[in-house]
């Protein structure tokens, strides 16, 4: 392979990334000037796949709202829902997007439209409320996907199960009640062709994803799972069931194994291998990734890249032959893993340090999300139990600086990296 | 197993009754508990806000209600991380410190934070520590029949705890009682609403609440004792406005606070403990039980931040509970951190403010210990409104 080709291939994920991202709310801008509606809808379980078949534009409220915290705005937006009466101590997300609405849907990115249904599932119970409160701004269905997810720790329903079928039986019941919703609001006729397409699409982008994730095993790691994976898991979710979300993780499968077979990593030297629990602090999005990577820190992983891809990480192929039983299979053990990898981390975890030989374990339990972060106290106690891997717990916010205390978060990490060195130092006496 | 738990009450007056109750309920060693598990007995913890306890006592076990207490965390503290609501943390606490053993837990998924207690507990002991995954799509035409198959499975791990299989004639002869429980609460409910003065909302509070944690035999030999005593109190009517208290469906206000809130209002209706009182009707006894349960625990309902569900917006309910109990005004409550209780005080305020009602807006921790400002900032609220 030529210079030029490695100067075209490495990279190209980011920057392919960034344009489809842009790309997106182009789109969006696009629907609202039309005054066209749209699907609201989340990562844990978009129903994409099922909403592409319908031409719904899809709007990711987590991501839009998000992105107001990357962008150093998110403040203005939560000051609007808070004077609107929501209190400090719920979601960023939802009071972020709240702020927008109230704004009449105005964007640093653009303009979102209106929506005509929201479609969430149970995998986060926030979704529920802040789906209500578009119920009550706009008079829109709600319609919650409901999905059983593992019942007990280690005792997922296996397919083959009845269990598994019963579980599977009311997911596909609902999958089914869904078209109907989509047929009323669109008076389009559902196509299963499409769906077959866009299941097709997808199952493209759930298999790219899983190689994505076990090249970076690779050492030196191939890309930053904090920064350049949430960049890729925005293509994932926003593009999902798309010709273009299959093209990319194709090209991304491709830039990583280009890289895996050079050892071309994302560090001069990669010192210390790292997996991230929780949710990014997005309003230091960089700077966080930094207090890490400055120390020759890499994250190779994180529950963030299971979880916020809804479970692509299974790389479930759906059956176009069956698409709707099929994406009612695929939605239990997506959804379900995605839960898992919430609820039941440690498990996660405690294979991925072995694994991805990880050094080190980077929990962040956030004001804002309690589905994620209630139970990160006692994984990681559970964590440290069982492979006794050294780890970092800082509490921040995902979206409120306010509650982002960076120079206290960079000292103890700076004071977790002096531990890791004295660590690998003893070890090493030791061993001598 | 027929066991008397909670003797204390008998024979008493109705003002014994209340205060052994509230000496019941404030004890977290929880006595009842001790004696069922001396005596043999199982017990299958369940977090807030509903579960079907008629298939646990159909197995011959207690279902005992968990909701916290006022406790320090000695021993739970460490395992949760800031940012929570504090029954996660106390009813972890009363496991840790072993003031209650269980044989079972199960949560389920009321909430971000809530949800996570299966694996959390699941993590720190060796019983089964279970999610029941209560249907989130109340208004699919699946969810009776998917929810049934969830009994079903939980009562089999039940009767592989307890090792007695739950026969239907069981079933239904546990329907039967709760069904008479439920009655018998919206008896006491309907005092409260139509002679507020005869029994305070901080009384009803604890004569409900000592359900949750004895057999419901026992519960409602109780609340037949006490319901004569209750029509015939020498108590008058004081000019006190009617409220509708709000918030408490999940983490339970201090006992002082809602005893504060009596002193100042008549609390003519709540939703303090509404699991307990959560089905509406009674449940059918004919055909099959488990899916009478289910049915009713969708189609005879009442309502709570924690559910969704199309037929019932929160806010217009509360505008129900408000105009059935011709109340005037609402006290607007949530926990600490507690995010369907908070996000739910902004649509709630926003009908009440459509609609002119007053209400009052406060949050409250289960173990505040100071209320002054409160009583307070309450009487100034009642006054506008008595003399406004």
């Amino acid at each position: 392979m030529t210079e030029d080709k490695k100067v075209d291939i490495v990279g190209r994920g980011n920057v392919e990334g960034a344009n489809l991202f842009r790309e997106w709310f182009a789109e969006l801008t696009d629907a609202a000037k039309n005054n066209q509606g749209a699907a609201y809808v989340f990562v844990m379980g978009s129903m994409a796949e099922l909403l592409k078949t319908f031409d719904f534009p899809l709007v990711f409220p987590e991501i839009t709202a998000l992105q107001t915290a990357v962008r150093r705005v998110a403040d203005e937006y939560l000051t609007v829902a808070e004077d609107y009466g929501y209190s400090p101590d719920i979601c960023g997300y939802v009071k972020a997007d709240i702020g927008v609405h109230l704004r009449e849907r105005e964007h640093p990115m653009g303009k979102i439209p209106k929506p005509s249904l929201t479609v969430l599932t149970n995998a986060c119970n926030t979704y529920v409320k802040w789906a209500e409160i578009w119920e009550r701004m706009y008079g829109i269905p709600v319609f919650v996907l409901d999905i059983p997810a593992t019942r007990q720790a280690g005792g997922q329903f296996q397919p083959g199960s009845s269990d598994f079928a019963r579980d599977c039986k009311y997911v596909e019941a609902q999958i089914r009640e869904l078209i109907t919703l989509c047929e009323n609001i669109t008076g389009k006729k559902f196509d299963i062709d499409r769906l077959r397409e866009t299941l097709a699409y997808a199952n493209d982008m759930n298999i790219g994803w899983k190689r994505v994730l076990e090249l970076n095993k690779s050492k030196p790691s191939l890309f930053n799972a904090l920064t350049d994976g949430t960049a890729y898991l925005g293509v994932s979710n926003n593009f999902r069931g798309t010709k273009e979300g299959s093209q990319y993780f194709k090209n991304l499968v491709e830039e990583m194994e280009y890289k895996a077979a050079r050892g071309i990593g994302t560090q001069t030297e990669e010192k210390y291998r790292l997996a991230f629990v929780g949710v990014p602090c997005y309003p230091i999005f960089r700077r966080f990734s930094e207090m890490f990577t400055q120390w020759g820190g890499a994250f190779v992983h994180s529950t963030y890249l299971n979880f916020a891809s809804g479970g692509a990480n299974m790389g479930f192929e759906y059956d176009v032959n069956r698409p709707i039983e099929s994406l009612a299979e695929g939605a239990l053990i997506n959804i379900r893993d995605a839960m898992d990898s919430m609820f039941h981390h440690d498990r996660m975890i405690i294979k991925m340090v072995k694994d991805y030989e990880l050094d080190g374990v980077i929990y962040h339990p956030i004001k804002s999300c309690r589905t994620v972060s209630t139970g990160l106290a006692d994984g990681r106690r559970a964590m440290m139990a069982a492979t006794d891997t050294p780890s970092l717990f800082i509490e921040s916010d995902m979206m409120d600086k306010r509650v982002v205390s960076e120079a206290q978060m960079k000292n103890r990490a700076d004071a977790f990296f002096e531990g890791l060195a004295s660590r690998r130092l003893t070890a090493a006496k030791t061993a001598s | 197993m027929d066991l008397r738990l909670f003797n204390k009450w008998q024979g008493q007056s109705l003002d014994g009754v209340i205060a052994e109750c509230r000496e019941l309920v404030e004890d977290a060693d929880f006595p009842t508990v001790k004696r069922w598990r001396e005596a043999g007995g199982k017990v299958l913890g369940h977090f807030q806000v509903y579960f079907p306890e008629e298939i646990a006592h159909a197995a011959g076990m207690l279902p005992l209600k968990i909701r916290g207490a006022a406790i320090d965390c000695t021993h739970s503290d460490s395992h949760f991380g800031s940012y929570l609501c504090s029954i996660l943390k106390t009813s972890l606490e009363l496991v840790m410190s072993k003031k209650v053993e269980l044989d079972i837990f199960i949560t389920h998924p009321i909430c971000d934070a809530a949800r996570n207690l299966a694996a959390v507990w699941g993590r720190n002991f060796d019983y089964p520590c279970q999610i029941l995954y209560l249907p989130q799509n109340a208004n699919s035409a699946a969810s009776a029949t998917y929810l049934c198959e969830e009994y079903a499975r939980v009562q089999a791990d039940i009767e592989k705890i307890t090792g007695n299989k739950v026969t239907k004639e069981a079933l239904k002869n546990s329907l039967s009682i709760f069904n008479e429980n439920r009655s018998l609460l919206r008896q006491l409910y309907e005092i409260k609403r139509e002679q507020p003065w005869l029994i305070s909302a901080y009384e009803t509070y604890l004569l409900t609440n000592v359900g949750g944690m004895i057999m419901r035999e026992e519960h409602n030999e109780i609340l037949k004792a006490v319901m004569p005593m209750i029509e015939t109190r020498p108590i008058k009517r004081h000019d006190k406005i009617r409220v509708v208290f709000e918030g408490g469906f999940c983490e339970q206000p201090p006992l002082d606070l809602i005893r504060t809130i009596s002193q100042s209002c008549y609390v003519v209706d709540d939703d303090l403990l509404i699991g307990l009182r959560w089905i509406l009707e009674d449940v059918s006894l004919e055909g099959d039980p488990l899916f009478n349960l289910a049915e009713a625990y969708l189609e005879k309902s009442s309502y709570s931040p924690v559910q969704h569900d199309s037929r019932k917006p929160k806010e217009k309910m509360l505008l129900e509970r408000i105009a059935n109990a011709r109340a005037e005004a609402a006290i607007i409550t949530a926990a600490k951190m507690c995010e369907p209780g908070l996000e739910e005080q902004v649509a709630y305020t926003k009908a009440l403010d459509e609609k002119g009602i007053p209400y009052f807006v406060s949050e409250f921790e289960e173990s505040m210990t100071s209320f002054d400002q409160m009583e307070i900032q309450l009487e100034t609220f009642t006054e506008n409104i008595l003399f406004g």
